[in-house]
């Protein structure tokens, strides 16, 4: 396939993906036609992602994490900014670019039964992306068998043939996370890959994936609201809030000396199981994650921020500074 | 010694299924004192769920008639019949929030009227009575009263889960069972929901069973910890046993694959899956997936009485034997 011969053009030290001024908005309309304004979902993020690195990208629900994903997917255009993927700018690929791309970016879904067609087996499941690239039948049947070991689905006999249903929920993921694996991509995105399934299951699924990008060198990015499940199993962290990337720094660093408010706060209210949990209130910044269709004016979180200083961040924008070596925190504290 | 606010006693619960007779809830025991959390803690298909709507009587069609007792204060409630339940119990001494009920608000009702609804169906009083104790609810579980004439749309999911609590608080109950209530919020939002809970177990004195898969969150609130699975309590410890020490393989090894902000260990998972409800295994229903297993296993252990209020089903505890 073409994409193997420019994955060895590259060189290693390249990042695999970058994101530059990302923006990815989508326009509200009432009855069709009134313009309402724009959902800044995505809006103005900067990373790269190194080859074979994990990373976490963390946050509530509406920071605009998967969209970015679904962004980094092309699924939604970015409506300013660029993604460079080995090099390539992915506003410049065409259709047949766009489906080449595909094939190097697998995606792991959060509702694994959702994600799965009701009507098809696993084998199905499993063979539709290899058709589509153009993959022949007896090469098909081996690595579908390979994958479903990979994914320690096995023996495989047992599996080929059942329908999603019959599945438990794990098991429904190991598919869903087979099939995102099946065309061999360079980039893992997983959105919220665990968050439907039991606390039991959750760190078995886990596992599975960070093995598989050891094994694989993947480059593997976690799309999560929860902070604790990432510590074992991101190099990376970057925290997200209303639409844009606050604070980036490996994972040990980031929760052991996080920086910006809003990092500090989600770590505060955070629990690790123990009886002492009960007998006091935690510490809460007051207010909801801002609108993103008119977000606040300077520092999105300032609204919220203990440590808010008026006439400042309420005015200016924060850019990233670095109040640690390799540390970035968006936040006029560290200026 | 006092009577236990809620004392249930050998509760059991089927569901006619197409595939047959599935026992979601298998004989089981607890009790609740006053002013006392007890977490109800299990995951998926263990009967937890099941347990909440037995003790309300809200069962969906296909369940069987429940089994044992289940004494309010000394008062066999099974007893009652559905009229008297409903005039007596329910929402009046035991409210319920259920899980992702805060999208069950009626959209088109102002949430003020939803939250004092209960005063004008159960005590029949007037709507400006009604109305001013929604007032009061909305103070405690910390909404402004502004929000009394908003519509759910108009509230975040935060704010509407604030909404339901109100709900279940405006006839000051003895009891709430809340069911998952912070599965589906954000970290932020879910903190500040225990902080409220907590406050009014402290202000208010009322009792709490939280039923949940989450072992992190269940630990805000717990007094005191119930431990479920495939249909069985395995364990009920007070929270700080539970969490510090906790004695079932199945409760030591379910801590174990909680992944923790704090720790280097890396968490590890269970291996297996539940057994089925259809037909559970006649001994020790974790017995397939226990690295402790031993030929006793075959049988059903039973609880065994472990201190005062401690108990645990599992023969490594069976009296004298030797903790591993």
């Amino acid at each position: 396939m073409s994409h193997a011969t420019s994955a060895a053009r590259v060189d290693a030290d390249q990042p695999l993906v970058e994101a530059r001024d990302l923006r990815t908005w989508f326009e509200l309309r009432q009855w069709g036609f009134m313009r309402l304004g724009s959902v800044k979902a995505v809006d103005g993020v900067n990373f790269s992602l190194r080859r074979g690195e994990s990373v976490a990208f963390v946050g509530e629900s509406g920071c605009g994490k998967s969209s970015l994903a679904r962004t980094l997917l092309g699924l939604h255009q970015p409506t300013e900014g660029d993604v460079i993927f080995e090099g390539q700018s992915m506003a410049r690929l065409g259709r047949r670019g766009m489906r080449d791309y595909r094939a190097r970016v697998g995606y792991v879904q959060q509702d694994p039964f959702g994600a799965l067609p009701p009507f098809l087996d696993v084998r199905r499941i499993l063979a539709e992306p290899l058709k589509i690239h153009g993959v022949g039948r007896s090469e098909r049947e081996r690595r579908i068998r390979a994958v479903l070991e990979e994914v320690r689905l096995s023996p495989a006999d047992d599996y080929l043939r059942k329908f999603p249903h019959m599945l438990s929920g794990g098991q429904q993921q190991r598919v869903v996370i087979a099939r995102a694996l099946i065309l061999e991509p360079s980039l893992l995105i997983a959105d919220e890959p665990v968050s439907m399934l039991d606390a039991s299951v959750r760190v078995e699924i886990l596992d599975l994936l960070y093995r598989i990008q050891q094994r694989r060198e993947l480059t593997l990015a976690f799309i999560t609201h929860d902070l604790s499940t990432v510590r074992h199993f991101a190099d990376r962290i970057f925290v997200m809030y209303a639409g844009r990337i606050v604070e980036t720094a490996t994972v040990n660093e980031l929760l052991d000396h996080p920086q910006h408010p809003y990092t500090q706060a989600l770590l505060a209210a955070l629990a690790d199981p123990d009886p002492d949990n009960a007998l006091e209130l935690r510490e809460v910044p007051g207010g909801e994650a801002p609108s993103l269709l008119n977000p606040p004016p300077g520092c999105r979180f300032h609204p919220r921020c203990p440590k808010h200083m008026p006439g400042v961040c309420d005015v200016e924008d924060p850019e990233n500074f670095e109040p640690r070596p390799g540390h970035l925190s968006a936040c006029l504290l560290h200026r | 010694m006092a009577v236990p606010l809620l004392s249930v006693e050998n509760l059991s619960l089927n569901y006619h299924t197409r595939q047959g007779l599935v026992q979601a809830v298998a004989g089981v025991d607890f009790e609740i004192r006053h002013r006392e959390a007890l977490v109800v803690l299990g995951e998926s298909g263990c009967g937890k769920s099941s347990l909440a709507k037995t003790l309300m009587r809200t069962l969906p069609r296909n369940a069987g008639r429940p089994e044992g007792r289940v004494l309010l204060e000394g008062e066999d409630i099974m007893a009652l019949d559905e009229e008297r339940f409903r005039r007596q119990v329910r929402w009046l001494r035991i409210a319920l929030v259920m899980q992702a009920s805060m999208n069950a608000l009626n959209p088109v009702v102002r949430v003020g009227e939803q939250v004092a609804e209960p005063l004008r169906v159960l005590r029949g009083w007037s709507r400006a009575r009604a109305q001013e104790r929604a007032a009061e609810v909305f103070d405690l579980v910390g909404i402004s009263t502004d929000f009394l004439t908003r519509y759910p749309f108009e509230l975040s999911g935060g704010m509407r889960q604030r909404v339901v609590l109100a709900m279940a608080l405006v006839t000051d109950p003895q009891l709430i069972i809340l069911d998952e209530p912070t599965s589906a919020l954000d970290v932020l939002t879910q903190a500040s929901i225990m902080n409220v809970l907590k406050r009014i177990k402290r202000e208010q004195g009322t009792s709490f069973i939280l039923i949940t898969h989450d072992v992190a969150t269940s630990s805000e609130l717990a007094d005191r910890v119930a431990l479920m699975y495939a249909g069985q309590i395995v364990e009920t410890s007070s929270a700080a046993e539970f969490f510090r020490e906790p004695a079932h393989p199945y409760a030591r090894m379910l801590m174990d694959s909680v992944p923790r902000l704090h720790q280097e260990a890396r968490p590890t998972h269970i291996p297996g899956q539940p057994p089925s409800l259809l037909d559970p295994p006649s001994g020790c229903r974790f017995a397939d997936r226990c690295p402790q297993r031993f030929d006793l296993c075959e049988r059903d252990p039973g609880a065994f009485r472990k201190g005062d209020r401690r108990r645990v089903r599992c023969w490594l505890h069976a009296g004298g034997s030797q903790l591993s």
